[in-house]
Parts: structure tokens; C-alpha cells; sequence
């Protein structure tokens, strides 16, 4: 179990430290994979749905959503994040403070309450946090679609670790929402690409309040 | 109990039938049709006997009935209204994308995708477990955001993705306050509802629930539109189609408070975290009111300033929960106001632009000559929007104001007022300059955004909203009180 949770806080150190979007993308599906074995280590009893929810976990974030944006990566003709808002090495020292605040965190949490498993939950706040860093210094849409999945993922782990078990239903439905999200981000980012000719999300620069009058570009949409 | 499931069964399977009808008459027949249907059940299940919610997932409180009337309402009238805005603004769905075979019919995805919204916000509204609600409330997103992107421009594409990623960033975090929650809620207590949570409230470990309603106020506050997380708002409900933009204020907006509301039900019951939820409401009451009264008042965009008006009656609906006692009823009383009369807004808005074809104010004069019902609702609905007397949310507004006199908190109750007076100015500029004057050099044609179908549901609401503010009647004051004490609070 500890050594899930130290492989997944490594592929969110690759994935903020990698400049290739096709690394990232398989970085996230092995996360898919390990996240998919994790309830079989934390839960005592296993039964059909656990079996069953693991099935549908790996299948969808490991094979289907890396494929779909794998995809949508050719189709843009994009190999790399260019020039982040924070550059990668600074990323990983980021990455390891991150991972201090996450232990920090926890630290402070079990004086408050008995955690079966520190060192997921560990990893599940170091993945919600690396998730949020990667929506917010990386440029392309497509980058920024790969941050929201290891933020899900970390949430994920954040809640099987503390132990909160909902039934079965309510956890397929988690995690139907979160697949059907990502499923639709990765539509848009066929659109993006055609309307847009880039993938980069920062230069979106049709609405806003602050600019300056924005003038001609701006069409009244039929 | 059947009829609370097939409010929420019925549109997903009409909505997935609609994808393959060819026939575009048929299919926004079927729109309608669905949207009177749920109006129907949803009148039957609200007068009926209130439903004894006995460890089940589904259920009707008075909260939840308060707030299913207002999105069955408000989609039945966006339904009317979409038949003849699909008319004047066609649109083909677009060919295969990534090997995905998209439905080559008209309009299709975009009927389909406003019955799975209706569907997504009937189950967040009738869910009384809260990771159901979550499921309810995310769904509600992915359910709209092919609506917002409906033009299939850069600028509604660029709306769309934001709306993606920031609501869908709030909501995670607001799935971690759920997990917090669940933390926060020992063995004793056996249902995951707020129900079941308040019943046992002694068992709650303190800090992790505060812990969990930060998270969920943050998450859920995205959502709902409150200041400072409240970005992706003008955008999307700005691009979005007028009857979806009607439909994003009036009901979703609500959804998202009635998730934020459920979280409260629970801290009202623990006597620490009360007055710690009541402020943090309040704070971020107050920022939204802040921001909305400054954007609002140099628009240029007539869309836009609607949209950052729905954040300023979000800031009053959080200040006004935070207040507590009878202000919680009255915020409650301004949901419904505002719904209605945001909705009919957005829904004239829609006329508007089909006429003048600019969504900038400056382009746009003499709105009562060109179109004399248009026009003239348009100056009612801003009378309305603004909280004048004699509309409901001049009753509800005054009620928070009060409350908040009699608890001598001058601060807020100045800063309220003066954030009031912010709105009032801005939009009273843009809403003269549109409605008065001459008819402008350039002629248009004002009977295009005045046939009967796209006027008749501003008419209806306001009509409701002007009804209401006169005289409240004595089934909606007992569910507006009722509601308010399952949150703790005093009767209107």
C-alpha cells in the first residue's frame, strides 16, 4: 500500500517536471492503473462491486480518456508545453514543497482524528495540490485537462483513505461524472484546435471585462 | 415516491430518444411536451402530502419543493421559448469529430442536452444523500455546457471551456468536502443526509465539519457565481443562448445554493460552527455584491450586466442565509423573485438581439418604439431586478436590510445598501439609454422579437413577480417559512 502511494506522488513529480505531452498523458493512465489496484489494499473485504467499480475505474481512466487525448494531441500537431508560467525545474521544487504541505497537513489532521492510512492520504492531498498546479502555470488546454484528472484522482484517493465509503451506486456515479467531464473536455479540445488553430488556453482572449476596448474583434454572435 | 423518480428518469429517456428523431418539428414538440409534463408531476408532488423521507436517497422537503417549482417552472417557459428561438437561429450540429458520429440533425444535441439538464437539476434538487446531490449538481454541468457552447464561435467555445474547467475544479473541491463530511460524522450516525446529520449533530467532530463547509462553500460558491470565484460567470451565461442563459441564472444558480443550503442545515444544527458559517456567508455575500456593483456599472454589454447582476442577488442570497433569523426566509423568498424575473430578463434579451443583432448597449435605443412589448417588459423587468416596490424583491431585499438593522450590524447593512445603490446606478443608465429615445438612424424591423411564443413567458413571470410582491399567498408563505426553520431560522 505504501508503495502505491509513493509510485503515485512520482508520476505527479514526472508529470510537473515533463515537457512532452505524450509522456504526460501515459503518466496519468499508469496513475489511472495504480489508483484502479488501491482499494484492494486499503478495504479488508473485497466483493463483486468493489471488484467491479476497480474494472470500470482502470478501463476508463487508464485505456479510454489516454486514448481519446492521445488523439486529440496528434490531431493538434503539439508535442510540447512551451515556456509554462513556472518553468520545470521550478516545477519539481514546487512539486517537493507540495509534497511537504500534503505531510504537513496530515500530520496535523491525526491529532484530530485515527487515519487508517497516512501515506495515501498523503499522496491524495500531494495530487490534488500537483493537480491544481498544473491548471494554473501550464498553457495548453490540453495540459490543463491532464491537471483536472490527477486533481479527480487525488480527490479519489483523498476519500478512500479516509475511509468515507459511500455505497456502491453513489461511487459509479463519481466516477461516471468525472469520466463524462473529461470525455467532453477532450471533444473541446477538437474544437479549440479547428476554431482557434492552437491549444493554448491562455490565449483566450475573446471575453473579458478588464481588457481595453477589444474593438473590431468583436463580433456579435449570430 | 415514483412520481420524484420519474421527474428525473423521464427527460433522460426523452432526451436520448430525441438524438435520434429526424423529424425537427417532432423533436422540439417533445421539448415542450417533457417540460409541461414535469411542470405537472412536479405541481402534483408539491401539493401533495409532504413525503416522509424514511432512509430514502430521493426525497421532497420543503426546501426541496421550494426549489423544484422553480426550475420545472422556469424550464417550462424556456421550452416555449426555444420553439421559435431555434427557428431564428438554425444550426446544424457539425460533422464527425474524432471519429465520433455526431447526430447530423439540426438542433438535436441541443434538445437533447436541455432534457438531460432538466433531469441533472431535478435529481441535485430531490437528492437528500449529499454525494447523490454532488453526482446531481456535476451533472448539471456537463449537461449545459454544449448548450453554452450552442453558436459554435470562438467566443461561446472560449465560454464553454471556462465554464468546464472552473465549475468542474469548484465542484471536485466541493466532493472533498463531502469526503470531509463524511470524516466529520462518526459512526453514530447512520444516514449520509443532512437530515440525518443534523439528528445526530453531538456526535460531529467540529473541526473537521468546518473543514468540510469551507470546502463546500468554496466549491458549491463557484457554482452559484459568488465573488471572487466567480469568473466563468458573465461569460458563459452571456454567450450561452437566451433561453439556456435563462435557464443558467433562474434555475442552476439555484441548485448550486440549494447544495451550499443542505451543507448549512447541518452546521445550523451544531451551535460552534453556526455563527462560523454565518460569517464566512457573509464575507463573500459582501464581495459579490462589491464586485457585481462595480462591473456592473461601466458594461457595455447588456448580456454581461445581466450576468453580473446574477452574481449580486447570489451575494444577497448568501448575506441574506448568513443574517440568519427571518433573513434566511426572506433569501429565500428573493430566490424565487429572482429567478423569475432573471429569466424573463435573459429571455427578452434573447428578443432583443434577434432585432438589433449587438449585444452592446450603445447600440440599442428606443427599445419601447421598436418593440412596445419587448420594450416595456424590459423597463418592468428592470424595475423588478432592482428590487423596486412594488415587485417580491423589494419585500425580500427590505426583509434582509431589516433584519440586518434589528441586529444592529450597521456596518453590513450600509455596505449593502450602498452596493444596492451601485447596481441601481449602473443598470438605470444602460436600461434608459435601451429603452427611451428615438428609434437610432439604423431602421430595424421590431416585429421579429415580438411574436406570441417568445413574449408570453416574460409576461407570465413578471406577471408572478408583481403577484407575489403584492400579496404572498398562504401555500408559498408556509413553504418559504417551512424551509427557513429546517435551516434554523425565524418564519417571515
Amino acid at each position: 500500500m505504501n508503495s502505491i502511494a509513493t509510485l503515485l506522488a512520482i508520476t505527479c513529480m514526472l508529470l510537473l517536471g515533463s515537457s512532452r505531452l505524450l509522456v504526460s498523458i501515459r503518466m496519468v493512465a499508469f496513475q489511472g492503473i495504480l489508483l484502479g489496484l488501491l482499494p484492494l489494499f486499503v478495504t479488508d473485504h473485497i466483493g463483486v462491486a468493489a471488484v467491479l467499480l476497480m474494472l470500470t475505474n482502470i478501463g476508463l481512466k487508464s485505456i479510454l480518456l489516454p486514448w481519446l487525448l492521445t488523439k486529440a494531441l496528434f490531431e493538434s500537431g503539439t508535442r510540447r508545453e512551451i515556456e509554462p508560467f513556472i518553468g520545470f525545474g521550478a516545477s519539481i521544487l514546487a512539486g517537493v514543497l507540495l509534497l511537504a504541505v500534503s505531510g504537513y497537513i496530515v500530520n496535523r489532521l491525526q491529532t484530530t482524528a485515527q487515519i487508517s492510512s497516512p501515506f495515501t492520504l498523503i499522496a491524495g492531498f500531494f495530487m490534488f495540490f500537483s493537480g491544481l498546479f498544473l491548471l494554473i502555470t501550464r498553457r495548453k488546454a490540453l495540459t490543463q485537462t491532464l491537471g483536472f484528472l490527477v486533481l479527480e484522482n487525488g480527490v479519489f484517493t483523498t476519500g478512500l483513505s479516509l475511509g468515507s465509503e459511500f455505497s456502491v451506486f453513489v461511487e459509479l456515479g463519481i466516477l461516471l461524472d468525472v469520466f463524462v467531464g473529461i470525455f467532453l473536455m477532450g471533444i473541446m479540445l477538437f474544437h479549440i484546435d479547428r476554431e482557434f488553430d492552437h491549444i493554448d488556453a491562455d490565449r483566450f482572449n475573446e471575453l473579458s471585462d478588464l481588457a481595453v476596448d477589444v474593438g473590431d474583434s468583436e463580433e456579435a454572435s449570430e | 415516491m415514483n412520481t420524484a423518480y420519474a421527474l428525473i428518469i423521464l427527460p433522460v429517456i426523452t432526451g436520448i430518444i430525441s438524438l435520434f428523431i429526424s423529424s425537427e418539428r417532432l423533436r422540439r414538440n417533445l421539448l415542450v411536451v417533457v417540460a409541461f409534463v414535469h411542470l405537472f408531476m412536479s405541481i402534483m408532488l408539491c401539493t401533495g402530502a409532504a413525503g416522509e423521507l424514511n432512509g430514502s436517497w430521493i426525497g421532497l422537503d420543503h426546501l426541496g419543493r421550494l426549489f423544484l417549482m422553480i426550475v420545472s417552472l422556469l424550464f417550462a417557459g424556456s421550452a416555449i421559448y426555444s420553439m421559435e428561438y431555434l427557428d431564428k437561429h438554425p444550426h446544424f450540429d457539425g460533422p464527425a469529430i474524432a471519429g465520433l458520429r455526431m447526430p447530423g440533425n439540426s438542433n438535436a444535441v441541443f434538445v437533447a442536452c436541455m432534457q438531460l439538464f432538466l433531469a441533472a437539476m431535478s435529481l441535485s434538487v430531490m437528492s437528500t444523500h449529499l454525494g447523490l446531490q454532488w453526482i446531481g449538481i456535476e451533472a448539471t454541468t456537463l449537461a449545459s455546457t454544449p448548450l453554452i457552447y450552442y453558436h459554435r464561435n470562438k467566443r461561446s467555445l472560449e465560454a464553454a471551456w471556462k465554464y468546464m474547467i472552473l465549475c468542474s475544479v469548484g465542484i471536485a473541491l466541493a466532493l472533498m468536502g463531502v469526503f470531509f463530511l463524511a470524516m466529520a460524522a462518526s459512526s453514530h450516525v447512520q444516514q449520509f443526509t443532512p437530515v440525518g446529520l443534523a439528528l445526530f449533530s453531538g456526535y460531529l467532530k467540529i473541526e473537521w465539519l468546518k473543514v468540510a463547509f469551507i470546502f463546500f462553500l468554496v466549491g458549491y460558491g463557484t457554482k452559484m457565481g459568488l465573488a471572487p470565484m466567480h469568473t466563468w460567470l458573465p461569460d458563459a451565461h452571456s454567450e450561452a443562448p437566451s433561453p439556456v442563459s435563462a435557464m443558467l441564472s433562474g434555475a442552476l444558480l439555484n441548485c448550486a445554493f440549494l447544495g451550499l443550503l443542505r451543507i448549512y442545515q447541518v452546521c445550523a444544527a451544531v451551535p460552534g460552527v453556526a455563527s462560523f458559517a454565518s460569517e464566512l456567508l457573509i464575507i463573500f455575500g459582501l464581495i459579490s455584491l462589491a464586485i457585481s456593483g462595480v462591473f456592473i456599472l461601466r458594461q457595455p454589454d447588456y448580456k454581461r450586466m445581466l450576468a453580473y447582476s446574477s452574481v449580486e442577488h447570489m451575494g444577497i442570497l448568501a448575506l441574506g442565509v448568513g443574517l440568519g433569523g427571518s433573513a434566511i426566509a426572506a433569501a429565500l423568498l428573493h430566490a424565487v423573485g429572482h429567478s423569475l424575473v432573471k429569466s424573463s430578463l435573459f429571455l427578452l434579451s434573447g428578443n432583443i438581439l434577434a432585432v438589433y443583432a449587438s449585444k452592446k448597449i450603445e447600440d440599442i435605443k428606443g427599445l419601447l418604439k421598436t418593440m412596445p412589448v419587448s420594450g416595456a417588459l424590459w423597463l418592468a423587468g428592470f424595475f423588478a431586478i432592482t428590487g423596486t416596490p412594488p415587485f417580491t424583491t423589494f419585500t425580500s431585499e427590505f426583509a434582509i436590510v431589516r433584519v440586518a438593522l434589528q441586529s444592529h450590524s450597521w456596518t453590513i447593512a450600509i455596505l449593502y445598501l450602498l452596493f444596492l445603490l451601485l447596481v441601481f446606478i449602473g443598470m438605470l443608465t444602460a436600461f434608459m439609454h435601451m429603452s427611451l429615445g428615438k428609434k437610432g438612424e439604423v431602421e430595424v424591423d421590431g416585429s421579429a422579437g415580438e411574436s406570441f411564443w417568445q413574449v408570453l413567458p416574460p409576461v407570465v413571470f413578471l406577471t408572478a413577480a408583481l403577484f407575489l410582491g403584492l400579496y404572498l399567498p398562504d401555500f408559498m408563505r408556509s413553504a418559504i417559512n417551512g424551509a427557513a426553520v429546517l435551516l434554523g431560522g425565524k418564519p417571515l
